[in-house]
């Protein structure tokens, strides 16, 4: 019977359309909420008097990146080929009007602008991420196998460093400048057969940060010449390797979310039974939120949480390898990319495993504009599932 | 291969996402090593930043005198205070809280409306009326049950027992001196707060109880105690004296049964001024003026002795052989010491007498005959071997010591002013415990109070004290009570006699310094059985108007303490 109609299905020709991916999608967004609300709301009501002020504000984000979602998956995929350099475009002018009378300054730094009329405020680098896949995409579709050349593939390697460049020195992010730079050479790795140069890259860049860490602490034994200050990031990079010396610096974040992390045990605190919430951790519902996760839900829910992304990944790995062309199957893999180094970069972090940058936790954290594109780019992953036959699916 | 010219490479987004998915178990991992590992240290510390400490007070350990009676104890008392920002209704709190605590509309109204997390409106308020406030449910209105010390006698035994501070701290008395037996370990109420020092509504507490201190039983015997207080006081009006001291002690042990120094104070109000204080005093002179209220003038002033001291005198004289009863003196009225003439209280002088009819006679030139036979030398050894050198080591803070001429300085002048009592100072307890260790067979005992400790499972723990030094023989002890018997029977002593008691004893009189100045100081000591000393007792008139000698004023006062208590303690040591 059930053979029978499955027989049928692919008969008929049916198009593919991945339940599981949404349900996945779907459980994350709900629970992201949940733990925003969790997180944020005893702050929330003493600074709003409104314990729901952020799950509100967050609410409504995601509904309009439900919406684009669904305009997403129905839009024809050749439409990303017209748009992929104009949005290249588009995120150099957006990222360029921080600067302008239309940025807005937040925690010290100019990030957002500001969209006349509403309120609401749009992160440039969320726009870069998406372009620099639409980009990368279209390039790399174009040229086939000859992005294993030297030229095209020093070429493709140089094509996110521009936008890289102007999020890191105009908006000083760079976390985004890396996740841009990281999206790039990622979809470049799955699109070329070659292997050897991405391991000699890797190793290099292993050293690299080694000797960086080495270099940090060497200099941070030596006294203190006069008129000389202290490094920012090298600072971050002391807090990582020894957080509670700097607890009350640099490494008060980390240390507070190491509690959390800490006192969660293996099954947590209960949901909502969080302490640190309580305005120990800086903005619980944002960038640290995975701490909150692990001290009320333990290790069991952060280990859940780690095994959501990890078959999310898979989903659209399975889309990628199945879809029609090059095209749509590399954007889907710069979706997957994105997801993947943010995910890990943001536990990497909020675990104290490499030094504290601010990165959030795709679909669960706190930000309007995160999620807005993320579901948008979600929404193409869909679009390019819903083109593969059934029968085609292997 | 379905795209001929694939771009794509199957292999390589395996390989990508193998290597996410292990980077995501090394992510794993270290959650593990973290909140497995790590999570009981994590744990503490996260413990250590949220939770704020109250501290419960421990209920502190009773004092007790010799038969159980309780002398201090505490009370249940309420503090009442107010949380503005979760009071709905001040009108009413304000209106309520006036009527049960009694106070000023204005002042209420002050602490209610002000912007503070907690404020205090009135502590040591009765339980009864907490729990009234309590009933009423006002929202913001906390009634948090506290102890105080309570003494219920009072003013009694006041400068024996001292009293506590806010935090039930021992300050004076035997409240300090036995404050780490007393005090016990005060419990702690962990709240959570959070980072701002908020507590959190909702979260349990977590409380450590506290532990009660252990009961300290003293040698004080309530009835004796409040009898000699009445006495005092009744001496204090009569004679208009600046004040009176009785105390009464068991020479055998050293045990102090009564200690009155009148006035006494309100322990339950101890920092009330006397009504006689001038108005308008610096905080200072105030402080000043309570420290004389509170001061235990038995043990932390000195004074000069006087006749009573030849008692010492006699008793050295005896054991070294230089004097025996039968020794022969005679008194014109006074004697030649060096260049000086000093005058007996008798201007006519007594005639000849024997050493016991010198004594009965409180003679001045037979005592200072003793004493210059015996030398300075061997005098200042005698005067150091019944340990008046050193201070008694009574249980109560503040012993002040003797005050007496360095031995190189000493002439035979200052050997015969010695000799009856003048020219130096001793404490009025050193005196009684010189004396009781002279009479009770020649063992120096240790004045105490603290007899045993009591853990609160009924567990007692005996205090010790120094009694096995002799500083004199059996022999010229059983002498000295003989010869002090016959002070009482038929010499200057004979006002302290007890219908149906042998009473041993000797008065003084005694010039205040500076001399001339018309202040004289009363005394009497005197002991009960006089062939067995089970107790004795001191009583010492300070400044008396009209009729200053020791005999007429201080001995009926012994008198009437031993008519009393002597037939009482009987009782008690049949029943022993």
């Amino acid at each position: 019977m059930e053979e029978k109609r499955r027989a049928r299905r692919k008969e008929k020709n049916e198009y593919f359309f991945d339940y599981s991916l949404l349900f996945l999608l779907l459980f994350l967004l709900g629970f992201g909420l949940i733990m925003i609300y969790s997180a944020s709301s005893y702050e929330a009501f003493q600074a709003y008097q409104d314990a729901a002020h952020y799950l509100k504000k967050q609410l409504v984000a995601i509904c309009v990146g439900l919406v684009a979602m669904v305009a997403a998956t129905r839009i024809p995929l050749g439409f990303w080929r017209y748009v992929a350099y104009a949005s290249y475009g588009v995120s150099i002018v957006l990222i360029l009007l921080v600067k302008s009378p239309l940025g807005v300054q937040s925690h010290g730094a100019y990030r957002w602008i500001g969209i006349p009329g509403t309120g609401f405020n749009l992160q440039p680098a969320e726009v870069a991420k998406i372009a620099v896949i639409l980009v990368c995409a279209l390039l790399l579709s174009n040229m086939k196998e000859n992005v294993k050349r030297w030229g095209a593939w020093i070429f493709m390697m140089i094509v996110p460093l521009p936008l890289a460049a102007l999020i890191y020195f105009v908006t000083d992010n760079l976390s985004s400048a890396i996740i841009v730079i990281a999206i790039a050479w990622v979809m470049i790795f799955i699109s070329s057969p070659t292997f050897m140069r991405y391991v000699v890259m890797g190793g290099g860049a292993l050293s690299g940060a080694a000797a960086i860490v080495f270099y940090v602490v060497q200099k941070a034994q030596q006294p203190v010449q006069e008129g000389e200050s202290q490094n920012f990031r090298f600072g971050r990079i002391l807090a990582w390797l020894d957080p509670e010396a700097a607890s009350r610096g640099q490494g008060f974040q980390t240390v507070q979310g190491l509690y959390a992390i800490g006192s969660g045990g293996i099954w947590g605190k209960g949901l909502g039974e969080s302490i640190q919430k309580m305005d120990f951790v800086p903005e619980a519902q944002n960038d640290m939120i995975f701490s909150i996760i692990c001290e009320e839900l333990g290790l069991f829910g952060g280990g859940a949480v780690i095994i959501l992304f990890i078959m999310l990944l898979w989903r659209m790995m399975r889309i990628a390898t199945n879809a029609r062309d090059n095209f749509s199957a590399l954007l889907v893999t710069g979706v997957m990319a994105q997801i993947a180094v943010q995910a890990i970069l943001n536990i990497a972090v909020v675990t104290n495993t490499i030094p504290n940058t601010g990165v959030s936790l795709p679909f669960i954290s706190y930000g309007g504009t995160s999620v807005v594109f993320l579901l948008a780019e979600m929404g193409i992953v869909f679009g390019v599932a819903g083109r593969i036959l059934q029968k085609d699916m292997r | 291969m379905l795209f001929p010219n694939k771009v794509y490479h199957r292999r390589n987004i395996l390989t990508f996402f193998l290597g996410c998915v292990l980077v995501f178990m090394v992510l794993m991992g270290r959650l593990v090593y973290l909140m497995v590992w790590e999570n009981q240290y994590y744990s503490e510390q996260a413990t250590d930043l949220h939770e704020r400490e109250r501290s419960i007070k421990a209920d502190r350990g009773l004092i007790l005198d010799r038969n159980g009676k309780v002398l201090a104890s505490n009370r249940s008392v309420c503090t009442v205070s107010v949380v503005h920002n979760q009071i709905t209704e001040p009108e009413t709190v304000i209106r309520e809280l006036c009527k049960y605590l009694d106070l000023s509309e204005e002042y209420v109204r002050k602490r209610v409306e002000k912007y503070s997390s907690m404020e205090r409106i009135q502590s040591n308020v009765d339980i009864e009326i907490g729990d009234q406030i309590r009933q009423l449910h006002l929202d913001g209105v906390k009634v948090d049950e506290d102890y105080k010390r309570h003494y219920p006698y009072g003013t009694l035994a006041s400068k024996v027992l001292g009293f506590t501070g806010s935090d039930n701290q021992g300050i004076l008395g035997l409240e300090v001196k036995y404050d780490q037996y007393l005090q016990g370990t005060p419990g702690t109420i962990l709240t959570v707060t959070d980072a701002k020092g908020m507590e959190v509504e909702g979260i349990s507490e977590r409380r450590i109880e506290p532990i009660s201190g252990n009961s300290l039983q003293t040698s004080l015997d309530i009835n004796i105690q409040s009898y000699a207080t009445q006495l005092a006081y009744q001496v204090k009006d009569s004679k208009q004296a600046d004040s009176v001291s009785i105390i009464v002690m068991d020479p055998r042990s050293g045990e102090i049964l009564a200690m009155a120094d009148v006035s006494e104070y309100d322990l339950n109000d101890p920092f009330v001024l006397p009504v006689d204080t001038p108005e308008g005093l610096s905080a200072a002179e105030k402080q000043n003026v309570l420290n004389g209220v509170w001061r235990n003038t038995c043990i932390n002033d000195t004074y000069e002795p006087g006749s009573v001291f030849k008692i010492i005198t006699a008793a050295a004289g005896l054991e070294e052989g230089v004097v025996t009863c039968d020794s022969r003196f005679y008194c014109p009225g006074y004697i030649i010491v060096g260049d000086r003439k000093i005058r007996c209280h008798k201007v006519q002088g007594h005639g000849s007498e024997d050493f016991v009819l010198g004594t009965m006679n409180s003679c001045n030139p037979v005592f200072i005959s003793t004493g210059l036979s015996l030398g300075v030398d061997r005098y200042y050894e005698y005067y150091k071997q019944f340990g008046l050198l050193n201070k008694t080591g009574i249980d109560l803070p503040g012993e002040a010591g003797t005050i007496m001429h360095k031995p190189e300085n000493m002439g035979e002048v200052e050997l015969a002013t010695v000799a009856f009592g003048q020219s130096f100072q001793i404490t009025p307890i050193q005196m009684l415990a010189t004396a009781a260790s002279l009479v009770n067979g020649g063992k120096r005992i240790t004045p105490h109070f603290g007899v045993q400790i009591v853990e609160e499972s009924g567990k007692t723990i005996k205090l010790h004290y120094e009694s096995e030094n002799r500083i004199l023989s059996e022999d010229t002890s059983g002498t000295l009570r003989e010869i002090l018997e016959q002070v009482v029977s038929e010499g200057t002593g004979k006002n302290g006699k007890v219908e149906g008691y042998l009473v041993g004893g000797k008065t003084a009189t005694s010039q205040t310094l500076p001399r001339g100045s018309g202040r004289y100081i009363a005394s009497f000591l005197g002991f009960a059985p006089a062939d067995d000393p089970q107790v004795i007792a001191i009583a010492i008139v300070n400044n008396p108007k009209g009729i200053y000698y020791g005999g007429q004023v201080a001995a009926p006062i012994v008198r009437q303490l031993f008519e009393n208590i002597l037939p009482y303690l009987e009782v008690k040591e049949y029943n022993q």
